[in-house]
């Protein structure tokens, strides 16, 4: 293909440039390079989404350099169409974060932006490594910088929730590493993600490969029961690191599930499908209510989370062409969506310091641009027709109902719990009369503000109203997906 | 012998004279007290090494079978002296501001570590269990000494008491096994009691007697469960140099012999020892990382990872195969990267007064000084396993040579109890980054000291992103004999 490594310079770019800033001292300087190297990495994003080729399964862009020869390990990335949509996403929201981060840190302001640079670049990785190994050692590097930025530069309970994200994640990982080393050996001593996809696995090995794999994906979902490491992680991030974690941290569970545990482990999948789905289901409509109960915008957002990635895995898990585009658009809105929320939250946050809902009101007619765009999210969030999530949601249910009709019934009360939630949410924070709010004052979006939303919203109604482009760029690799699934 | 297998026997132990010699003429020049005479210490025991590791590094190649089979030099006694090399030079490059620090600057502190090191290095090289046992009690006896060698404090003297008496009890205990071995097969040699073995009678009552001793003896010497206990007062007695010391060097030696007598000589009886040793690393790990959690002091804190440590190391023993051994070699390996780089910055905090040896002492690092505190986190996160530094890669092919062998129920148990572990790694990053700092940092930061730090951290770093070129010399320096 091409002769310059796009990838690796893709992935590595934050990283160089969180390299460059630990020579800066000056906190205006750092900010605008940050700003400069994450908005040339999404640059970069744009012609790789040019040049791929959407009539191909097959690995585009691949780099492979031996890395430890011994153990069959090699340095080795690429694309298909669903990693790509996520390189595509984790970009745009890079840039995002170091706009929403302008002036919410004040402290310490330089560590903060190498540690989200650092985050930047080992995310991106995981979702560009075609080896195994790399993909983990990616997977498990990023909670180092998570945990500080959570520990650092988190709320009141900062120290609590870092731990906590860092115990639950840490110990499900390393089950995935016993997963993974066990697959390396029954499928012919390599890490080569393509290669094992093709091996033939007992079903036992497939069964016991797949409950460690789960644990660990289930965790970063996160699906009930392995949930309660979000709320805390959230609520006491700063806002950047909130989007980080909502808008792709989270993916990268439903991620593992799409590119491990369905081609590797078709049997396993199957005979373990129904259990997802009900643990889906269980996330939808439990994490629904939850959120319906919460007085702090954050954990109201957190929740939703955790309801809205339900509908993912429970696409995932229909096996039928729908779910499995819906849950992958779905997750791609998610992060548009709930990303865009929590920089709302954020944003307001800094202006009055308060987080808890019954203290705003009116916020239309003092803030009436902040009003009208909270609105798109919100409406997003419902998934109205017309926003990015209805088109997910819809294809999800739809895959649902043809895999299993009463699990798509109670999928779609879920549905309707989101706009409980999200309309009481919106009428108390934005409509009705003004409430006098403390804090710092209040001012409407400014251009700064305004030009990290604007993307976000042009996101959400190009995905509502012309999907096709994306569904596209998914389109033939999901079908190979699920034939790697069903094939045998 | 005759004279040319003499010439030939003596050229192969060129780094072992070389340490002795270099021993002796530190010891004459010890007592001359004066002020230019501590660098003079400094810069002889240093050469020392050097020059030692520049003669091993010359003799190595071929395997040489010499002194009537009792020493040999093969690739993996070569390995493991370069880490004995490593953990003597780093410790040695810790020690002047220290010792000075603590007010025991004198000459024998050199001798005796390098003593030790000739122990440990006969060790290695033993291919005879009485020149094993006289490597061992030569390095043993050297570090019963330096454990107390601050003689004006009543933690040191109870840390050596305790430490040469169980020592001694683990000795007898280990020359018991010995005494055994050596009725059941006529042969102290290890590469002829192998052949005898292989012979039949793997289930001889006696061998089993044997067996136990010799694990018993061995267990005592890394520090693992029952035997375990010396290891938290040792660590915190002795003097932080000669504890970071320990805890890589002598333990390092007693995994190189463990190795030698196990996987060589015991080979043919490996199912009544697998079971032992897989039961003994459980335990280990488990008691070690819960155990590690309730500490207040930094260094019984260590003590208590590095039973962890060890326990996971066993791991690789019981594993065994061209695997097994390597993974326990280049987990060792890094193990002397990451646990001295940790020492080197818990011995810069001893400055006057402060002792720093409690956890707490480390609060708000950070914020004064972002570099080390950086070094820091990145040694623990090592110790943590997580990747890329190199503790993750030597974690996870142990976690390869296991599950080759069919441990995958073993390699699930070792890696839910290192993410246990992980929790008191992390509490001290906490700590550094996430707390006020309750006092102003007063480092004895010299500039031997910033050069161990700087090679331990290119090691745990480098190592991690670059495993490749090590991990084959460590597969490539398996003894033979293993199949």
């Amino acid at each position: 293909m091409t002769d310059i490594p796009i990838l690796s310079l893709i992935v590595f770019l934050p990283a160089a440039g969180a390299g460059v800033l630990l020579f800066m001292r000056d906190d205006r300087t750092v900010r605008r390079t940050a700003l400069a190297f994450t908005v040339v990495d999404f640059a970069l994003t744009i012609p790789l989404m040019a040049a791929f080729d959407t009539t191909t399964y097959a690995m585009q862009f691949t780099e492979t350099v031996p890395w430890v020869p011994s153990l069959g390990i090699t340095y080795s990335l690429g694309v298909d169409g669903i990693s790509l949509l996520f390189i595509f996403l984790t970009a745009l929201l890079g840039w995002i974060c170091v706009v929403a981060s302008w002036e919410a840190i004040d402290t310490k302001v330089k560590e903060f932006m190498i540690s989200l640079l650092v985050m930047q670049s080992l995310m991106l990785g995981v979702f560009s490594a075609m080896d195994l190994f790399l993909f983990y050692v990616f997977w498990e590097a990023m909670l180092i910088p998570m945990y500080l930025i959570i520990g650092v530069w988190g709320g009141k309970e900062r120290v609590y929730a870092a731990f906590k994200f860092f115990l639950y994640t840490l110990a499900g990982s390393l089950l995935f590493l016993v997963g993974i080393v066990v697959l390396y050996f029954q499928g012919g001593e390599t890490f080569d993600i393509v290669t094992l996809m093709k091996g033939d696995y007992s079903f036992t090995v497939q069964a016991w490969v797949f409950l460690a794999f789960l644990v660990a994906f289930a965790v970063k979902v996160p699906m009930v029961p392995l949930h309660t490491w979000l709320p805390d992680a959230h609520v006491q991030a700063p806002t950047a690191g909130s989007i980080v974690l909502a808008g792709v941290l989270l993916k990268m569970g439903a991620y593992g599930f799409l590119r491990f545990s369905l081609p590797m482990l078709p049997d396993a999948s199957h005979y373990f499908a129904t259990l997802i789905q009900v643990l889906s289901v269980v996330s939808i409509i439990y994490g629904g209510f939850l959120a319906l109960a919460q007085e702090d915008v954050k954990k109201l957002v957190a929740y939703s989370s955790v309801s809205h990635m339900g509908f993912v895995t429970l696409g995932l898990f229909t096996f039928n062409a729908k779910g499995v585009e819906g849950a992958v658009l779905q997750m791609f809105n998610h992060g548009i969506t709930t990303g865009a929320l929590f920089l709302f939250v954020g944003l307001i946050y800094e202006r009055t310091q308060t987080r808890i809902i019954a203290d705003y009101g009116g916020l239309m007619k003092i803030v009436p641009v902040y009003g009208v765009l909270l609105c798109v999210f919100t409406l997003s969030s419902i998934a109205v027709p017309g926003t990015n999530a209805f088109v997910g949601e819809l294809l999800v249910l739809a895959g649902a109902f043809g895999a299993n009709k009463a699990i798509g019934a109670v999928a779609v009360a879920g549905a309707v719990l989101s706009a409980a939630y999200m309309l009481g949410f919106y009428r108390q924070v934005a409509l009705g009369p003004a409430v006098a709010m403390g804090g710092r004052g209040m001012w409407d979006i400014n251009a700064r503000e305004m030009a990290g939303i604007l993307p976000l919203v042009v996101f959400v109604f190009w995905v509502g109203l012309y999907p096709k482009p994306f569904i596209d760029i998914l389109h033939v690799s999901v079908e190979h997906l699920l034939a790697q699934t069903m094939g045998r | 012998m005759d004279i040319d297998a003499i010439i030939l026997s003596v050229i192969a132990s060129v780094p072992e004279i070389i340490v002795i010699v270099g021993a002796c003429v530190l010891l004459m020049i010890a007592p001359v007290r004066g002020r230019r005479f501590g660098p003079m210490l400094f810069w002889s025991s240093l050469a020392t090494v050097i020059a030692a590791a520049a003669a091993t590094f010359a003799l190595a190649g071929e395997p040489r079978l010499v002194y009537s089979g009792m020493f040999v030099v093969d690739d993996f006694s070569v390995f493991f002296k370069a880490v004995f090399y490593l953990a003597t030079g780093l410790c040695v490059l810790m020690s002047p501001r220290y010792l000075e620090e603590e007010d025991i600057a004198r000459g024998e502190y050199y001798v005796l570590l390098l003593f030790a090191l000739s122990g440990m290095m006969i060790m290695a090289s033993g291919l005879d269990l009485l020149s094993i046992y006289v490597g061992m009690e030569l390095q043993a006896l050297c570090i019963y000494v330096l454990t107390g060698f601050i003689r004006q404090e009543r933690r040191s003297n109870e840390a050596a008491l305790k430490y040469v008496i169980l020592g001694s009890v683990s000795s007898g205990i280990f020359l018991y096994g010995m005494s055994l071995v050596y009725g059941i097969t006529g042969t102290t040699q290890l590469t002829d009691m192998a052949a005898a073995l292989g012979s039949g009678g793997a289930h001889d009552p006696a061998l089993v007697l044997a067996t136990v001793f010799l694990v018993t003896g061995l267990i005592f010497k890394v520090g693992a469960v029952p035997l375990h206990m010396w290891v938290p007062d040792v660590y915190e007695g002795a003097p932080t140099t000669i504890t970071a010391f320990m805890s890589v060097g002598p333990k390092a030696a007693a995994f190189a012999i463990l190795l030698r007598i196990f996987l060589d000589a015991m080979a043919p009886a490996a199912d009544i020892w697998v079971v032992v040793v897989a039961v003994i690393a459980v335990l280990t790990m488990a008691l070690g990382s819960f155990v590690a959690l309730v500490q207040t002091n930094i260094k019984r804190m260590l003590a208590y990872s590095s039973i962890a440590h060890a326990g996971f190391v066993l791991l690789g023993l019981v594993a065994g195969g061209p695997d097994g051994v390597a993974s326990v070699m280049l987990y060792l390996l890094i193990y002397v990267f990451m646990n001295l780089g940790i020492f080197a910055i818990i011995i810069m905090m001893r400055s006057g007064n402060v002792s720093g040896e409690a956890i707490e002492d480390y609060a708000g690092f950070a914020k004064s000084h972002r570099g080390l505190a950086l070094l820091m986190l990145i040694f623990l996160f090592s110790l943590a396993s997580i990747p890329p530094t190199a503790g993750f890669f030597a974690k996870f092919y142990i976690l390869v040579a296991l599950v080759e062998q069919g441990y995958v129920g073993l390699a699930v148990i070792a890696v839910l109890l290192s993410a246990v572990a992980a929790f008191f790694y992390i509490r001290i990053v906490m700590l550094m980054y996430m707390k006020e700092e309750a006092q102003p940092f007063d480092l004895a930061l010299t500039p031997s000291l910033r050069l161990a730090i700087a090679i331990t951290a290119a090691g745990t770093v480098g190592i991690g992103l670059l495993p490749s070129w090590f991990l084959d010399l460590a597969q490539g320096s398996v003894f033979l004999g293993i199949s």
